[in-house]
């Protein structure tokens, strides 16, 4: 989940002394690496191909006349450039990574090698589907470990990512309110939200209704039944919820959604708090994304890519997009396109083209294969218990925005334990930074002030907590005594880079490389 | 379990330092009855070795490109990837890092960032690209939109040589956006009047070059005619390879150029996951959806890389952002950059000039085939053929003969009898005369 630019200072901050005071600027193993653009050159390749075969073009007269102007590097040269890039980014195999709302978990390399088997990885979306009836069973075999799992009807395994799902999510409820004939236009969204929920019911022309939150973190059905009327679509939920709490009164939010002719829309971001232990679908929602790449350890690649399977309710099964697999006899059959549809179906049209991220399928399915129902159980469990474990160990140092109690997967702390200490939220995640930690998810959720989310996963053991929070206790100790403020304001002083200017940033943006103009050229 | 690190002794110290008894006493707040007391009824855990051999099972039932003459594009392509990419992108590193949000600690993610939107503006003959999107179908849909934020308009021309499964992307985010789609006919030959089409309410011209069926021709005109009447020309380009041998959409007018990067450094997988490219002009930047990597400095002012321009994005603007997009294509993205590097343009040329000198070869072996001709007059590496009799059903006995001979139209745009005796056929790099003497000859027995 992504921080917010909320009450922090994006200017770079203190400098202090350089750290680096070396010829090159290196520093031991990290390396100063110059752009591709400024070390590669359009006469270099690291591919050697043979000469085109002779014969006339076809190409009706569109030949680029002029080069494209890329730079090439030989392969010694382009394994050193991307090591040396690579070497300054954290990484979840080399630290602690406790991000909460994203779900760093390790990344079982058995998965990689079973998305990259040829049968898998090599296979095109579009070859005849007699040939490709392990990848539609793959499918088939993981849409019902998701099933089982949320004790849901039906889902659509398309979606790209967690967003996307919440539009494949939504476009089902949109489409069966349209198929009732009903017109609303309004969608609930607490204030604790993932920016993409209200950004996913505007995208789709909704009005974002916003719910406040209880003083104790988590939404009162009675406030969901104030909000509804007869022009209300959907809520938008997540539970466990952003403050890492479950929502006690999930069922009869739902119940009084129902009432009011609404759908119950879940994001399924924190899944990986209850699997095995609580099935969504026994609680009454009707849509829930799952990202593959957070609770079923797809790696995030710096990014993505995702993968976003949503899970439906009977009312919503129906709508459910192009393309779905159905089964014939020992046969599997991806119905594709509208003229195809079978008996029960009015999909509300289609997503992306193919029919989704197959290479993470394969990657979830074999950490579901892997894990087993017994593992899964176990690794929501240890996830939540990680939480908590950090929870006691920093609960009297730090403040909890909704006093003591059990969180689920991720425990959140404010900023009021840092009153009139000088030190900021931003600072305190930086000089983590220095002890070698990826900070966690700061200022979000946006209802608490100064938020600190950490979610550890299961991932962790109890030697690692132990540090980790020896290193946030002592940190916290420095933070209040004052002694050493430029621990915290001038952090991170240890990294690859200081902080940097993201103000610069913003206003004068430079986007892409540009040959540098001389300045007699300038002129 | 080999993945869980705490034991049980762990477990129990762990419990008595929160103070609860047991772990379900940190499940308080789920409501009665709804707490699970068994595992779900699913298998046990599994070795490595279990598992290798349950998904071998499943994998051994397809049958992979790389094991018979394959034609297959339509808007994924089978291209050869230097060994380096994929050890590279799988570097703990690059694999198990998060979205640079912590710019001093991702300066890795974001230098390879900031030099994928250089190399995607300069093939695309643009301005400025994004850190990626999806894939080449959800980067359109989202041009679209942005087209109409743009323009204030609200209508969509997409020309009928738009992948069909793109074309109903765009629809099916347009209806529910209350936006409207006035779509051309298929157009195999690539000779629709698009620029009669245009009007005074359309927003955006969705043209694909080289088109769903192979064919190319000259954006200049209709990049003219769109904005005579104060439209836009996105240009869809769904082999990126083409570029390295045919004018860029840039360099013919186009205002956006969306596409489907997977041709560089990424396999075929089923279809996903691939990655989206955008592209646009500079006066556009702040309309564009997606992650944007920029420079800037440090606190001693050493050059470094930061995500920017995030006041367009979900997690700043939420409901006023461009778009919902949060999770991108990033790993993909560095497979694209790391491959595109080793190539340069040198290498990328060579590459273009390969598969369009291979697609010319396949061409010509094809219409000499009774009962098959070539329909595609301009082409770069893929082509639309007429074959004898209803396609789909050719293509599957030639799949029965081992050849691997491209995508019915009528998979693509079902029911339309004009269209059902089409084939898409592509030739890349990857195919030898041998390849394409195996095709000519299965094509010659089952016709």
């Amino acid at each position: 989940m992504a921080m917010n630019t909320q009450g922090r200072p994006p200017g770079p901050g203190a400098s202090g002394k350089s750290a680096t005071d070396t010829f090159t600027g290196n520093s031991g193993l990290d390396h100063e690496q110059p752009l591709l653009f400024e070390v590669g050159g359009t006469a270099k390749t690291g591919v050697d191909m043979p000469e085109p075969k002779a014969g006339k073009a076809r190409l009706g007269g569109l030949e680029r006349k002029a080069s494209v102007g890329l730079p090439g590097l030989t392969e010694p040269e382009a394994l050193r450039h991307y090591v040396r890039l690579s070497q300054r980014n954290y990484a979840i195999d080399a630290g602690v990574y406790p991000l909460g709302s994203c779900t760093m978990k390790h990344n079982a390399r058995l998965n990689e090698k079973m998305a990259r088997l040829p049968g898998f990885g090599d296979i095109h979306p579009l070859q005849p589907q007699k040939t490709v009836q392990g990848a539609i069973a793959l499918m088939e075999v993981l849409s019902g470990y998701l099933l089982e799992l949320t004790g849901m009807k039906a889902l659509t395994l398309s979606p790209k990512a967690g967003a996307h799902g919440e539009l494949a999510g939504m476009l089902c409820i949109k489409a069966a309110h349209e198929a009732k004939g009903s017109k609303r236009n309004i969608v609930l969204v607490p204030d604790s939200a993932h920016g993409t929920n209200p950004a996913t019911a505007a995208f789709m022309g909704y009005t974002v209704r916003s719910i406040p939150a209880r003083a104790d973190g988590t939404v009162a059905a009675e406030a969901v039944q104030a909000a509804l009327g007869p022009d209300v679509a959907a809520i938008m939920l997540t539970n466990p919820n952003t403050c890492g709490l479950f929502e006690p009164e999930v069922a009869e939010i739902a119940r009084v959604v129902h009432e009011a002719g609404a759908y119950f829309y879940c994001d399924g971001a924190n899944f990986n708090a209850i699997v095995g232990k609580v099935r969504p679908g026994d609680l009454g929602i009707d849509a829930m994304h799952i990202n593959l790449h957070k609770t079923f350890s797809t790696p995030h690649g710096g990014g993505g890519p995702g993968s976003g399977p949503v899970v439906l309710s009977d009312a919503l099964a129906p709508f459910a997009p192009l393309p779905y697999s159905i089964r014939e006899g020992d046969k599997f059959r991806l119905v594709e396109t509208e003229g195809e549809v079978t008996k029960g179906h009015t999909p509300f049209g289609r997503l992306t083209a193919f029919h989704g991220q197959m290479g993470m399928f394969v990657r979830a399915l074999t950490y579901m294969l892997s894990h087993g129902s017994d593992g899964m159980r176990q690794a929501s469990e240890d996830a939540v218990l990680n939480a908590n474990y950090i929870r006691a160990g920093l609960r009297d140092l730090m403040t909890q925005p909704f006093g003591d109690k059990p969180c689920m997967h991720e425990v959140l702390f404010d900023d009021a334990w840092l009153k009139d200490t000088g030190v900021t939220t931003l600072d305190f995640s930086k000089a983590m930074i220095d002890e070698g930690f990826h900070p966690m998810t700061m200022y979000f959720p946006l209802v608490v002030h100064g938020a600190m989310l950490i979610e550890p996963t299961e991932s962790e053991s109890k030697q690692s907590l132990d540090q980790f929070i020896g290193a946030l206790r002592f940190l916290a100790k420095e933070a209040k005594q004052g002694n050493d403020k430029s621990r915290f304001k001038e952090a991170p002083r240890l990294a690859p880079r200081r902080r940097l200017d993201e103000t610069k940033a913003a206003r004068e943006p430079r986007l892409r490389w540009r040959p540098a103009v001389s300045k007699e050229a300038a002129e | 379990m080999r993945f869980l690190p705490l034991t049980t002794e762990d477990r129990r110290d762990m419990l008595a330092r929160i103070g609860v008894a047991g772990i379900d006493d940190l499940f308080a707040d789920v409501p009665k009855g709804k707490l699970l007391a068994e595992p779900p009824n699913l298998p046990k855990a599994k070795g490595e070795l279990e598992v290798e051999r349950e998904l071998g099972r499943l994998a051994a039932r397809n049958t992979p490109a790389g094991s018979v003459p394959f034609f297959v594009g339509a808007g994924a392509y089978r291209h050869h990837v230097p060994a380096s990419v994929d050890h590279l992108i799988q570097r703990s590193e690059f694999l198990t890092s998060y979205t640079p949000y912590q710019p001093e600690i991702t300066q890795g993610t974001l230098q390879y960032l900031f030099e994928f939107q250089t190399q995607v503006a300069l093939l695309t003959g643009m301005d400025v690209a994004n850190a990626s999107m999806y894939d080449g179908s959800t980067a359109t849909a989202e041009a679209v939109l942005m087209a109409h934020r743009l323009t204030r308009r609200k209508k969509a021309v997409l020309s009928g040589g738009l992948h069909p499964q793109y074309r109903a992307v765009v629809d099916t985010l347009s209806s529910y956006s209350g936006a409207n789609v006035d779509a051309l006919d298929a157009d195999p030959k690539g000779i629709e009047d698009i620029v009669a089409r245009i009007d005074s309410e359309t927003s955006c011209v969705v043209v694909q070059y080289p088109s769903v069926y192979g064919s190319i021709r000259d954006l200049q005109p209709i990049a003219d005619a769109a904005h005579a009447k104060g439209a836009l020309l996105i240009a869809v380009v769904t082999e990126v390879v083409s570029l390295g041998l045919i004018k860029s959409p840039g360099e013919m007018g186009a205002d956006i150029v969306t596409a489907e990067g997977q041709s560089i450094g990424n396999g075929l997988i089923f279809g996903g996951p691939y990655v989206g490219l955008f592209a646009t002009r500079d006066k556009f930047v702040r309309q564009m959806p997606g992650r944007l990597a920029g420079e800037t400095v440090d606190a001693e002012g050493r050059r470094g890389f930061v995500l920017t321009l995030s006041t367009r994005e979900q997690h700043i603007r939420r409901e006023k952002a461009t778009s919902n997009i949060c999770t991108n294509s990033g790993l993909c993205a560095l497979a694209f950059t790391i491959h595109m590097t080793l190539l340069g343009d040198k290498g990328l040329t060579r590459l273009a000039r390969i598969n369009h000198a291979n697609a010319v070869a396949l061409a010509e072996k094809l219409d000499a085939v009774d009962g098959a001709e070539v329909v595609t007059p301009a082409f770069f590496n893929e082509f639309t053929l007429r074959v004898r009799g209803d396609a789909a059903k050719v293509i599957d006995k030639l799949a029965d003969k081992g050849v691997l001979g491209g995508v019915p139209v009528s998979r693509l745009v079902p029911g339309k009898a004009q269209l059902s005796d089409l084939i898409i056929v592509a030739s890349t790099e990857i195919n030898t005369d041998e390849d394409r003497a195996k095709y000519a000859q299965a094509l010659k027995e089952v016709l």
